[in-house]
């Protein structure tokens, strides 16, 4: 398994946000995160992440076999795990470029290298954008593709992404699912596949164009059902959460 | 400047002579002794400084080799040591005393924007001027109608234990002229205490326009007054950058932009790093006193240690038509320093628009998680976001000198 969480409880500001959450997803595989407003989907995100502000109070979470349970974000991410935030701060004075240097490991004082200066272009980012600050006065749409771009860079192991299609326009949304696909090795056979995944997804939308293996329902702080993706969305769609309650009632 | 007049500016200042200033710490100029007035030898050549005075001089923006520079004006302690006045058509540079044999007119130009009885810091410096018969400081000028795009670079160090620097600098833009000043403040590397009185009046003629950078590098035992008046005429723009980011005993400024010729534009941008102990409390001011005039003053303020920062700022608009925006940004890093933003916009005519925006906090978690989910350790991303919260764009230079501001700002942040 590359991603292994065992019975994880998290608290958040002293209140108990996740209760007992078991999830695993192997290489190549990409799962889905579907559950109402307020489950705790972001906030299984930024627990894997490592953000400070969330204090594990139970569980662990394994990567690459690896206890990552008391870890440091960056050191996560060094490892291979990587985030593209749904509504991410702006910084001032950090440019988009400086985030892609680092990402990519370059030297400060380089040129952005020809492979990233490429990617911007695929994603529809000028030379003078790269300069801006980051996410400041940025439109939704220009949000997520830095997002995504800036994911590209790092080409992580394990990528999560929150709403990745929230607020962008339809010709952008397969634009940026075609990229979410080299960042999941879709333009791989399924058996090759290394890289893996884990999408928030509202409304499901980007999965017409991302395919996925497995998706999870979030409810109440557990996962009440998991399942064939295709499946669990046409019941959602019918019997809303709702249906979800009922049938984790029955688990 | 008449007998009347003169007899006048000196009997203010003696009046004033122990006149405290209305805001900042209370400076004992007793404690500090006068050095002689240019006792010291003339440089032939700028390059000539030792090369530890060449680093410091570098760190304000003050190249001694005056590459990409169209002047340079330099004074140590009470003596002016060196003055290129040779290298632009466009631009006189010259020592005050100089100018004043030169240009009898230069007279009326002495204590018009800066009082002498403003308080006892400018009473000191016109009392000084009358019993030595010497003005110190700089004056400079760029001819009707020219257009110099490198700076002329002007620096006043202190280079000898417990004096008290004064110095008295005129600068004029000519009609229809533009000038770029880059100035450096320093102190050697071997003085505990100083104390630096800068008094400087400007005056932009019409259509005229002056960008005005100053880096200050003192050192931690130095108190610093400087005193600042710019009179603006008909469509002339004025642009001042200031950046400290060194430590200092205590410097207390509020340099005013009189705006009294109509279109005429006055930007303040400030950079304001608190270190040690640090007392630092500076503004800017702008008066809109002309239809059409605009002000603009923007600033950002780091406090580390135990250092205290007021950052203050005051548009005034007496006259419809006007317009003003004030910015304060401030980060404070540690529990033992302290950011205290004073906005005030004021306001005495109707149909006018002003504006101010303050924010004062720590860093923002969520910036920090943003940039450690990129790969970066805490203390990184810190100090990248507070880098990049200092280094604020600096609008209203020529490309070049654009960017060689920008590489003094990043010299000065990278030390953060």
């Amino acid at each position: 398994m590359l991603l292994e969480i065992e019975n994880l409880a998290v608290e958040v500001g002293g209140k108990r946000v996740l209760k007992d959450i078991n999830l695993s997803i192997a290489e190549g595989e990409t799962h889905v995160l579907l559950g109402p407003n307020g489950a705790g989907k972001s906030t299984l995100f930024l627990t894997i992440l490592g953000f400070p502000q969330y204090t594990v109070v139970n569980g662990t979470i394994k990567f690459k076999g690896q206890d990552i349970t008391d870890l440091t974000t960056a050191e996560r991410v060094k490892l291979g795990i990587g985030v593209s935030f749904q509504t991410p701060p702006s910084i001032r004075g950090v440019s988009v470029r400086d985030l892609l240097k680092i990402e990519s490991h370059q030297d400060m004082d380089e040129d952005l290298n020809p492979r990233m200066k490429e990617l911007a272009a695929q994603l529809k980012f000028s030379d003078e954008f790269l300069d801006r600050d980051v996410n400041f006065g940025f439109s939704g749409g220009e949000v997520k593709r830095s997002e995504i771009l800036q994911l590209l860079a790092q080409m992580p192991d394990f990528t999560m992404f929150d709403e990745p299609d929230s607020g962008v326009d339809i010709e952008n949304v397969e634009l940026i699912a075609s990229e979410i696909g080299t960042l999941l090795d879709k333009d791989k056979p399924q058996r090759s596949r290394v890289r893996s995944g884990l999408l928030i997804t509202h409304l499901g939308y980007i999965l017409n164009f991302v395919s996925a293996d497995k998706a999870h329902v979030l409810m109440d702080g557990r996962i009440s059902c998991s399942g064939n993706p295709t499946e669990i969305l046409e019941d959602i769609r019918k019997n809303g959460f709702n249906g979800c309650v009922e049938c984790a009632q029955c688990l | 400047m008449d007998v009347l007049s003169v007899r006048n500016v000196y009997s203010d200042a003696e009046r004033a002579k122990d006149k405290k200033a209305p805001i900042g710490a209370d400076v004992t100029i007793e404690n500090f002794s006068d050095e002689a007035v240019n006792a010291m030898d003339l440089l032939d050549d700028l390059d000539d400084v030792d090369k530890k005075t060449k680093k410091t001089l570098l760190k304000v923006g003050v190249d001694t080799e005056e590459n990409n520079r169209s002047g340079s004006f330099l004074q140590v302690d009470q003596s002016n040591i060196f003055t290129n006045n040779s290298i632009s058509d466009s631009i006189e540079v010259m020592g005050m005393s100089v100018a004043l044999d030169k240009y009898k007119w230069l007279e009326d130009y002495l204590w018009k924007v800066v009082k002498p009885d403003a308080d006892k810091y400018t009473a000191k410096t016109a009392l000084r001027e009358q019993e030595t018969g010497v003005t110190s400081g700089y004056f400079v000028r760029s001819l009707p109608g020219t257009k110099e795009v490198m700076p002329v670079q002007a620096c006043m160090f202190i280079g000898d234990e417990a004096i008290m620097q004064t110095a008295h600098n005129v600068i004029i833009a000519e009609e229809n002229s533009e000038l770029h000043l880059i100035t450096g403040c320093a102190t050697g590397d071997d003085i505990a205490s100083a104390m630096h009185v800068g008094v400087s009046e400007m005056y932009l003629k019409p259509g005229s326009k002056i960008t005005f950078t100053m880096v200050h590098n003192w050192a931690e035992q130095v108190e610093v007054r400087p005193r600042t008046g710019v009179k603006l005429m008909d469509d002339s723009t004025y642009i001042n950058n200031y950046i400290l980011t060194s430590p200092v005993s205590t410097i207390q400024s509020y340099p005013t932009a009189y705006c009294d010729g109509k279109n005429s534009r006055a930007i303040f941008q400030s950079i304001q790093g608190g270190k040690k102990d640090s007392i630092i409390d500076v503004g800017s001011r702008v008066l809109l006193n002309a239809p059409n005039a605009r002000g603009e003053v923007i600033s950002r303020a780091v406090s580390q240690d135990e250092s205290k920062i007021y950052s203050r700022g005051h548009l005034s608009g007496t006259v419809p038509g006007v317009k003003g925006h004030l910015e304060c940004h401030g980060l404070v890093l540690s529990d033992d320093s302290m950011i205290y933003a004073v906005p005030e916009l004021e306001a005495s005519s109707a149909n006018l628009e002003m504006s101010h925006e303050a924010a004062v906090g720590k860093i923002s978690e969520e910036e920090i998680n943003y940039l450690t989910s990129r790969g970066i350790n805490e203390e990184d991303a810190e100090s990248m976001i507070v880098r990049g919260f200092l280094n604020m764009d600096i609008t209203g230079l020529p490309d070049e000198l654009a960017e060689q501001t920008q590489m003094m700002i990043d010299m000065s942040v990278d030390g953060m």
